[in-house]
């Protein structure tokens, strides 16, 4: 399949407009939820630490610290990944499934049109944008902790962003950024197959969207593990 | 024209088409029909290139279809139209962008050009003033329109259309049948159509091909209908008992 997604070119111009089409769709369609659930999270996390730091030892800044690693070595791009492989991944498979389901993509075969290429290169190159997404993601959860922190009484604002500087590793972003854009090409590839591939009615796109989901999960999570290995163990 | 020789075609062990060779002749409308199952679907198909045949051949023109590499087989694609079952429009296009989709892709023509082109087959089909409706706003009989627009927008060699008239009413079943047949005369193409409307046969069938279980069976034209022997095809085309007698009575009194 990817050798097909790479083969054949369709028409700049009409592969241009795809492109374009499948950034609204897939990147810029995705930023409401990505923020909301973003800086709720990041709440979350901000607030579950200081309630776990009952010993007058351990200092307060930790919340900050606890926050920033959280959102940027996991949440961010793994969990927010996840998320995105339900909405953006079931798009993409009942987008496709439904096009072949409704003859659409033999419509295509017949004109002469690679297919593959036509469908899923735009949304591959549509994706490489997202980790832009997942840098907004970062922002915002660990806003959404500082939030939570200052406004619950938590920790004061400084304390907070002193415990944001503490040890920061700037190699644990460019570790999110490596894994995002390996995500992103899942997120495009896996459900595209399942879509493409689809045999039979309605009910087979619905049954492939389920699927698509669950595949692309697993393989973001077995190869998050792989690349942990990898790259920070 | 197009000549099938002697193609074969299997599925899980099964033989769908079982040998068939037909001529579909240029400027005349070549009607495949048959009962469901009775493997038009499939023949279409191998037409079109989506199913390769196990044996035999199929040429258009003199250029054989199955020995064809990829890049010359989708350069033929591009002379060919084709009307689905379902019409098979890009849900995300308005009618406008739908049947200049193919001009689009393949000519090197400004945008003006593309619209005066894309607006006289709007024309055409009678379409007028929907240029910019979403195919979901379209009734069946509206979508067939755009769908044959589509097919026809690049001046195609050879135009193949599967079931046509499916869930159309008989009254728009009929002036969609007549729209692909004036078409053919004008354009002067290779017209292919797979049915088993036997209004359709009845209308437009000049050169009519019935299958049975995946071998040709019968065939003829409209005309010759009426003056055949062929029990299958009897069983097919009068399929209940009322036509039966009818035809029996026509007969006698002819």
């Amino acid at each position: 399949m990817l050798q097909k997604v790479f083969g054949k070119f369709t028409k700049w111009s009409v592969l241009k407009s795809l492109i374009f089409k499948d950034i609204e769709v897939l990147i810029i369609g995705s930023l409401g939820i990505v923020s909301v659930i973003s800086f709720f999270v990041g709440g979350v996390v901000a607030i579950q630490t200081a309630l776990n730091l009952s010993n007058p030892l351990i200092p307060r800044n930790l919340i900050g610290y606890a926050t920033r690693q959280s959102v940027i070595l996991e949440f961010a791009p793994t969990f927010m990944s996840i998320i995105m492989a339900g909405k953006v991944g079931s798009y993409i498979t009942s987008s496709i499934g439904t096009m072949r389901v409704t003859e659409q993509i033999d419509a295509l075969e017949v004109m002469g049109i690679n297919t593959l290429n036509y469908l899923i290169f735009p949304k591959i190159i549509a994706l490489l944008l997202y980790p832009f997404v997942i840098t907004l993601s970062m922002f915002l959860g660990i806003f959404g902790g500082y939030v939570a922190s200052v406004t619950g009484g938590l920790c004061s604002s400084a304390i907070f962003i002193e415990g944001l500087q503490i040890d920061f590793n700037p190699f644990h972003v460019q570790y999110a950024f490596i894994k995002t854009t390996l995500f992103s090409f899942f997120l495009a590839t896996i459900p595209a197959f399942h879509g493409y591939y689809l045999k039979g009615g309605a009910l087979q796109v619905g049954k492939a969207s389920t699927t698509s989901f669950v595949w692309t999960s697993v393989v973001i999570i077995l190869a998050n593990f792989v690349i942990t290995q990898l790259v920070l163990a | 024209m197009i000549s099938v020789k002697k193609i074969y075609k299997n599925f899980d062990n099964t033989n769908i088409l079982k040998g068939i060779s037909a001529s579909f002749e240029k400027g005349k409308t070549n009607l495949i029909i048959g009962q469901s199952g009775s493997g038009k679907t499939v023949l279409l198909k191998c037409l079109l290139g989506l199913y390769t045949p196990e044996k035999g051949k199929i040429l258009f023109g003199k250029d054989s279809l199955t020995d064809m590499k990829e890049k010359e087989r989708r350069m033929l694609r591009q002379e060919m139209g084709i009307v689905f079952q379902g019409s098979a429009l890009f849900d995300s296009m308005n009618v406008e962008e739908n049947i200049m989709f193919p001009m689009k892709m393949f000519t090197d023509k400004d945008d003006s050009e593309i619209l005066d082109r894309v607006n006289e087959v709007i024309k055409r089909v009678d379409l007028t003033n929907s240029n910019d409706k979403m195919p979901s706003e379209l009734s069946g009989g509206m979508q067939k329109r755009v769908a044959i627009a589509r097919a026809i927008v690049m001046n195609p060699k050879f135009l193949f259309c599967d079931e046509p008239n499916s869930g159309l009413d008989p009254r728009t079943s009929i002036l969609i049948d007549n729209l692909i047949h004036e078409i053919t005369k004008e354009y002067n193409i290779t017209t292919v159509i797979n049915t088993h409307d036997m209004n359709s046969v009845m209308e437009i069938g000049e050169n009519i091909i019935f299958l049975q279980n995946g071998e040709k069976e019968w065939e003829g034209s409209k005309r010759d209908i009426f003056k055949t022997d062929n029990k299958p095809f009897i069983d097919f085309v009068y399929s209940s008992e009322i036509l039966k007698k009818a035809r029996k009575a026509l007969k006698t009194n002819s």
